[in-house]
This record gives structure tokens, sequence and C-alpha cells, in this order.
């Protein structure tokens, strides 16, 4: 089986930190990886985005023209990245800021108020933790205590502290996806 | 062996250093800063020498100076800063020093963009400088590939006292794979019967140059070189070939398109397409033969870049008149996605494109 997830918000937001936990927990489960990041101008303040392939198999293409998953951190990303979602496939998007509207009935969109779930906890900079429990809570992509522990080995020394939040955050989204799956009867 | 995740250009770094390249010049440039920025911080840890150079031009010649003392060294950059390395590099080629060479291709020409492209495809091949000469190129499609070539490039710059290029675009510069550094040892820097330095016994004096003032001495020189890249062209030339025994229309790519086009291929094979793909290795020298090995099987060619057609003057050279050629290009920074590519080689098979003809 081959994944394509694409994790996209405002630069600042923690989209690549995100895409790359996703595919280290993916290459410690043993899978093949890739991780593209957006470069370009947009990375210099704006919009950002980072593209994730996991896949039991060698993976050909690291360019995808439809993906499986879309993690939409605003509203731009969620228009510019929804139409490639395949049918059948999943977008969480943080509904935070107000309803958001796609015109698909073919895909499964989970709203995820993680701005708020992040501010609950106890800071804004956990959003994309929250999206990707969402994730991980209802993708099968990689599990939590594979997450937990590529975190561990990566805040070391003075960001260690920053661990148990993180974790917080992470499991907060993975409820989210769950209740989103019981409501929407899977 | 564990595997790590790593950027393309971090890879060119590590390798390098595992290498046992000691001395590296550059000066940043999107979309391969990040070889500079691991280094920046590598090479103090191994006792290496990293300068960030004043410009492009500086650092080709500190690369130059190094590898005249016998030194690994190296340079990284991107197309604008090739440009500018490129008297630099003619020298080399001249004087016959290794060393290795990292172009990791953005939009061109002149500034163009920061974004993927594959348009120094003729610069690299056909040689950038001036005068008569090759380089020894390679065009990896992985990150393992790219470490894997970085590892044995040195050995080969060293084996033709020619500098060896890797050629690559900004995708792969800074997507992140899974890499094996295999444990091999880099060969140990020998002490080479040409370098210069303090000579600390009687030997005859040494010249590094590639001024040859009298026409007999220069011609000499140019018939020596040519043996040389004819020994390259035999031995070195690398490729890889995907379903081509019965393929009835031959993809052809290098890089990262050459991925994009492997799972084209593969979907075409599910839905009973005869495709196939060649993805040459090493772009200099160009596998000619596994393209002239196709022509009699095949009913066309199907090349597919990221620029306006110049790999493809390479597969019209190998296939003659004997099967049409057919191209698509992205170019600017835009990266072909593989439903593009579907398409148009659905339309290619129905007979819907007019195949590409550089030899007006």
């Amino acid at each position: 089986m081959q994944h394509e997830v694409i994790v996209a918000g405002f630069g600042g937001q923690g989209v690549l930190l995100a895409g790359i936990l996703l595919a280290e927990a993916a290459l410690q489960d043993g899978k093949e990886v890739t991780w593209v990041p957006a470069y370009g101008p947009e990375m210099r303040g704006g919009t950002c985005n980072c593209t994730v392939i996991v896949s039991d198999e060698l993976i050909a293409s690291p360019v995808a023209s439809e993906v499986s998953f879309l993690i939409a951190m605003n509203e731009p990303s969620l228009q510019k990245f929804g139409p490639i979602v395949r049918t059948g496939g999943t977008i969480y998007h943080d509904s935070s800021s107000g309803d958001t509207l796609l015109d698909r009935d073919d895909i499964d969109i989970g709203a995820v108020p993680a701005a708020q779930i992040a501010a609950e906890i106890g800071s804004p900079k956990v959003v994309n933790m929250v999206m990707l429990g969402a994730l991980v809570g209802s993708s099968g992509l990689t599990t939590r205590d594979t997450l937990v522990s590529v975190m561990e080995k990566q805040l070391v020394g003075e960001k260690a502290r920053f661990v148990p939040l993180n974790i917080q955050a992470l499991d907060a989204g993975i409820e989210i996806a769950r209740q989103h799956a019981k409501k929407s009867g899977k | 062996m564990t595997r790590i995740l790593i950027k393309g250009n971090e890879a060119f770094a590590e390798a390098a250093i595992r290498a046992g390249c000691r001395h590296y010049f550059g000066y940043p440039i999107t979309p391969q800063s990040e070889v500079m920025e691991y280094l920046a911080r590598r090479m103090p840890e191994v006792g290496g020498v990293f300068i960030q150079a004043e410009s492009e031009v500086a650092a080709i010649n500190m690369v130059y100076g190094a590898a005249a003392t016998g030194a690994r060294s190296m340079t990284t950059t991107s197309s604008p800063g090739f440009s500018l390395m490129q008297e630099g590099i003619s020298y080399m080629a001249g004087a016959e020093l290794p060393a290795v060479l990292v172009n990791v291709m953005r939009g061109g020409p002149g500034v163009g963009s920061i974004q993927p492209a594959q348009s120094d495809y003729l610069q690299a091949t056909k040689g950038g400088g001036n005068g008569d000469y090759r380089l020894l190129t390679y065009a990896p499609a992985t990150v393992q590939e790219m470490a894997d070539i970085t590892m044995k490039a040195w050995d080969k710059a060293e084996k033709y006292r020619n500098p060896v290029l890797i050629l690559v675009d900004g995708f792969i510069g800074q997507m992140m794979e899974a890499v094996e550094f295999k444990d091999e040892p880099a060969t140990e820097p020998v002490e080479h019967t040409w370098a210069v330095g303090i000579r600390k016994e009687k030997r005859p004096l040494r010249r590094i140059t590639s001024s040859h003032m009298d026409p007999a001495d220069c011609e000499r020189h140019n018939r020596h070189l040519k043996a040389k890249f004819d020994r390259i062209r035999k031995d070195e030339v690398a490729w890889e070939e995907l379903y081509t025994e019965d393929a009835e229309v031959v993809l052809a790519a290098f890089g990262v398109v050459a991925r994009v086009c492997r799972a084209v291929v593969e979907r075409a094979r599910k839905e009973g397409i005869k495709a196939g793909l060649i993805r040459p290795i090493t772009v200099w020298p160009f596998p000619y033969r596994a393209f002239r090995q196709r022509v009699r099987t095949a009913k066309a060619f199907f090349v597919v870049e990221m620029n306006e057609g110049q790999m493809v003057e390479d597969v019209q050279m190998a296939v003659g008149y004997d099967a049409p050629v057919y191209f698509y290009g992205r170019n600017g920074g835009i990266v072909p996605q593989p439903n593009e590519v579907a398409s148009e080689l659905q339309k290619i098979l129905a007979g819907g494109v007019t195949p590409r003809e550089d030899r007006i």
C-alpha cells in the first residue's frame, strides 16, 4: 500500500516538522518514505506545505498528482489542496476559525478545532501536533507509540521539557479522530 | 546498518566526509545551501577545511588550489553559481585536476527561479567552459544514489585526473529519504605523483597548469585528453532499464523525472500498455547503446525533462531516423506530475502528437 499526505498551513505553524515526524515514524515502522518540502517564496512568509509518501514498497514517484490525506491548517491550504485529494480520501482541517466549505462529498472531511485545543493545552505552538494526532488516529500510517518515541529522540536537551506538552496535543488529536470516526459510522 | 532520514543535500555532505573529502569551498545559493550548512558544522569535527568563499568564482579557484596539492576537495552550487564556475572548471580539466562538483539545478536562464529544473543538461554534458573537455557527469535519482555516487566520486576523479560533476535538481536536493551510508571506508588518499606542495625530499619540480603556448604542445595535450575521455566513455557509462525488452514505447528521463516516469510506466503496464524506461545514470557519457539496442523493437521513444528539451537531442542522436522521438517538458521550476505524463503518453499512443525534431 502507498499513501500520500500533504501537510499545509502558514509558515511558522510547524508544517514541515509535522511532516518530518510522520516520515521518521513511518521509517521506524519499517516503511519506505519520502518527504518533500515547499522551499519557494511561499515559505518566506505565507503558506507552506510538505508532501510525505509512506509505502510498503520502494517509492517510484515522490511527486504526487493525487493524495490520500490532507492536513490543512488554514483555509488557503484547504482550498488549494482539497481538489487533489482522491475519492475516498480524508481531509482534516483546523476548524477553529469557523466553518469551512469545500464542495466535495466523495471524501471524508474532519473538522479539528486544533487552535482552540492547543490554546486549552497551553501553547498555540502545538496546533501541528493536534492535527498530526488526528491523522494518526484515523489513517493507520503509523502508531501513537512510534510517534512518541520519535518525539523523544528529536526533542532532547533543553527541548526535552516540551515532550509531555506535545504528547498531550497528539492525544487530543487522536481523540478527535476517534469521535469523528464514531460520528461518521466508521 | 540503520537507515536515516536525510535530505539529498545533506547526503552529499555526509558522503563527502566519509569519502575522505576534507576541503570544501562554496557560496550559498538556493536550493543547495543545506550542503554548506551541514559541512560548516561537520568539517571542523573531522579536522577539515570549510570556507564560505566571497563568490562562486573564488570557490572554484580554491578547489583548484586544494586539488593541485592532491587534497580531496569539493564545491556545490546551483545553476547561476555553476555558470560562474565555468572558467575554473575548464582550467581544472586543462590542468587535469580531480575534484567533485555538484550542481543542484534550478530554473533558468539567468536568475530564473529557485525551484527545481534540469535546464543545465547541455551546459553539463557538452561543456560549459571554453576548450575541448568533458566531465564525467552523474545524474542520481534517489537520495541513496546521491550518497553512493558521492562516495565513489573522488576515486573516479583521481583515476582520470578530471573533475567529476554530480547533476541533480532542486527537488532531490531538498527531498528527504532513508539512506544507509555503507560502511566501506574511503580509499586512502594516495600520494599523487603529480601533486604540488612543499618538497620534503629532493625530487623534480612539478608544475600544474592548463597553459600550452606552443601549438604543437597544445594539440598533443588535447589528444591526450581526448584519449582519456574515450576511456571514460567506454568504462564509465551507466544506465538503468525497466521493461524495455518488449516495450513498444520507451520513455527516457533522468533524475527525479525518471521516478515520475517509472510510476507512469508501472501504471501503463497494469493497463496492458507495453511501456518501458531508460534512465541514464551518467548523462556524460550518455548511454547511446541502450537506446540503439531498442530501435528494432520500440515503435517510439518518449523523453520527459524539466526543460524545453535538452537530453532529447542525445536520444535523437542515438535513435537516428529509425523511430520517432516524442518530448514532454515542464520548466521554470515546475515538476511534471505523473498524471500529465501519463496523459501525454496516451495522446502519443493515439497518434495525436507530432514527434520532436531538432534536426531542422
